[in-house]
């Protein structure tokens, strides 16, 4: 980069994922300079996630050119499934509904850089940012290995890690509570296999997409041989790519850490179970992956902004994770940023005074909205884990069999016999306690 | 489960310097070692009594007793909020460097 530009940044964004590109684009679109550095060689290599992004999002930001984007299936094909060891209680549903799109993160980032680059943003990959530069309580600038950079504001859009926004006090350490880690296999899978096991049309674009839920249960013997059952707070998924499908895993940290369980041991018995088993066969390993998932929520949120600066995406803990959702959080929350990046370099100002206009546009939108009636999801679907992971994933498929099974019982006797052990198999405080849960977010969410 | 199985189709560039470094004081008294089960690339090994498994650690002076194969990491972080002691010096690699994912 030459001294002249140097010298006429306006912005400096950190982090060249699709929080990052997205402030840079509002930036240059209202007149700036602005340059995003990434630590990566071939920008999107670092980044991974599940699976899918939403058009619509990538619509906010590139009206245009968003149809072009490499997507390699469009979920036409849901399915939530309740798994116990062995037996498998599924919801399918199939629709037109073409908006949730899966991508491979290397390819997917690289494009929307391209995008960005054709209207003017400058991008330094291979450029690890040290530490901020931080002058009479001012963001000033940034220090990468090689150089500084200074503008007048700064980005931090640099991933759920985010050491810059620890460095400067914007976010507290985190604890294993806060997170969710993701592991990941992309296994190839040939194309017509995967046509006709995911019941796509032939040649189509069509995609399938599932959680599931349970099957990772065990019984453990603690001291004085007390046996206890132990339930991984973990949803699995499978995304379909072209020729290609992801499995994984999202695993409360808290409980690999207080079980001492490997998270790659659990991927594999999850990958194990006869439903999933079932799905995966004859794919080969072709990448296996890892990530945290910040989980902090509304809560526990981080400072969004201070003198100077501005935190964005992953890095600021904006994720819906009981809806699977991150890359519109970031690209609408790097958008927001953006516009309040102009606004304050058109004003002179990049001062917190000003730059606060970011978080009211985030209370404005749907980043926080949603945040805020999901606030307390995470906490109480832990709290209740034992019963969505293991009891009732199990009297699903209890009903089922109770349905299904015909052996001259009258169906009388049955289905007593299946609806009285809702109310007395468990103590019935627990059946209070679930009921009580569910009330909770239905009415955080509702109201 | 071999993870070295899932590990060989993870393409690295290495850097030379360790990106994560412990401070093995802490280490030697932490019970927990809460490490050596939550990384997914099992980069944290308990090393042999007073020896190391790692040719590089053996001509240092001091005796580790966990090993770091940083050159398996995969940068998620998941060691560093896990240490409940916050011995794990948590840096990026270099740029350019550590992992390079092209399916994920």
């Amino acid at each position: 980069m030459t001294e002249n530009f140097r010298e006429k940044i306006d912005a400096i964004v950190v982090g060249a994922g699709p929080a990052g590109v997205s402030a840079a684009l509002a930036i240059k679109r209202g007149g700036k300079n602005v340059v995003v550095l990434d630590r990566s060689e071939n920008i999107g290599s670092k980044n991974m996630f599940g699976g899918a992004v939403y058009l619509n999002s990538i619509k906010s930001i590139l009206p245009n050119s968003y149809k072009t984007a490499p997507y390699e299936r469009f979920m036409t094909n849901h399915t939530y499934s309740f798994l116990t060891e062995d037996e498998a209680v599924s919801v399918n549903a199939v629709g037109k509904n073409q908006t949730t799109a899966t991508v491979l993160r290397p390819k997917f980032d690289k494009w929307l850089v391209e995008e960005a680059k054709k209207e003017g943003v400058f991008f330094a990959p291979k450029t690890l940012v040290k530490k901020l530069i931080y002058k009479n309580g001012t963001v000033v600038g940034v220090q990468t290995e090689q150089e500084k950079y200074f503008a007048p504001v700064v980005i931090l859009a640099d991933g759920v890690n985010s050491l810059l926004a620890k460095q400067i006090g914007l976010r507290p350490e985190f604890f294993p509570k806060d997170m969710v880690l993701s592991v990941k296999e992309t296994l190839k899978l040939d194309k017509k296999v995967m046509e006709e096991r995911f019941h796509l049309e032939e040649g189509s674009k069509e995609g399938a997409m599932f959680e599931f839920f349970g099957g990772l249960s065990e019984i453990r013997t603690f001291r004085k041989n007390k046996k206890r059952l132990v339930t991984p707070f973990a949803i699995g998924f499978l995304y379909t790519f072209k020729d290609s499908i992801s499995i994984g895993l999202g695993v409360s940290l808290e409980d690999l850490a207080n079980y001492k369980m490997r998270p790659y041991e659990l991927l594999e018995k999850f990958k194990e179970n006869p439903a999933v088993k079932k799905l995966i066969k004859g794919a080969e390993e072709q990448e296996y992956s890892a990530h945290l998932i910040p989980e902090f929520g509304f809560n526990n949120l981080p400072r969004l902004y201070a003198n100077g600066v501005m935190v964005v995406g992953d890095a600021a803990g904006l994720v819906n994770s009981a809806h699977f959702e991150g890359t519109n959080f970031a690209i609408e929350s790097g958008k927001l940023a953006g516009e309040t990046a102009v606004i304050a370099l058109n004003l002179g100002n990049t001062r917190h005074n000003i730059l606060k206009i970011y978080k009211e546009k985030l209370q404005k939108s749907f980043v926080l909205k949603d945040l805020k009636s999901y606030r307390n999801v995470v906490e109480k679907l832990y709290s209740r884990k034992k019963s969505i992971l293991y009891y009732y994933p199990k009297k699903m498929a209890e009903l089922m069999e109770t349905v299904t099974c015909v052996d001259n019982v009258p169906k009388k006797r049955k289905f007593r016999k299946f609806f009285g052990s809702i109310f007395f198999e468990r103590s019935i405080t627990e059946l209070f306690r679930d009921f009580k849960a569910f009330l909770r977010l239905f009415f955080d969410i509702m109201f | 489960m071999d993870i070295e199985k899932k590990l060989i189709n993870v393409k690295y560039k290495t850097d030379n310097v360790p990106h994560l470094v412990l401070n093995q004081e802490i280490c030697k008294v932490c019970e927990d070692k809460v490490c050596l089960t939550i990384c997914p690339a099992n980069v944290y090994k308990q090393a042999l009594s007073g020896e190391n498994t790692d040719n590089d650690a053996k001509k240092s002076d001091t005796i580790e007793c966990i090993s770091v194969e940083y050159e398996n990491c995969l940068e998620c972080g998941a060691c560093r909020v896990a240490c409940p002691y916050g011995a794990i010096d948590w840096k990026y690699p270099a740029a350019g460097c550590g992992v390079a994912y092209k399916f994920s």
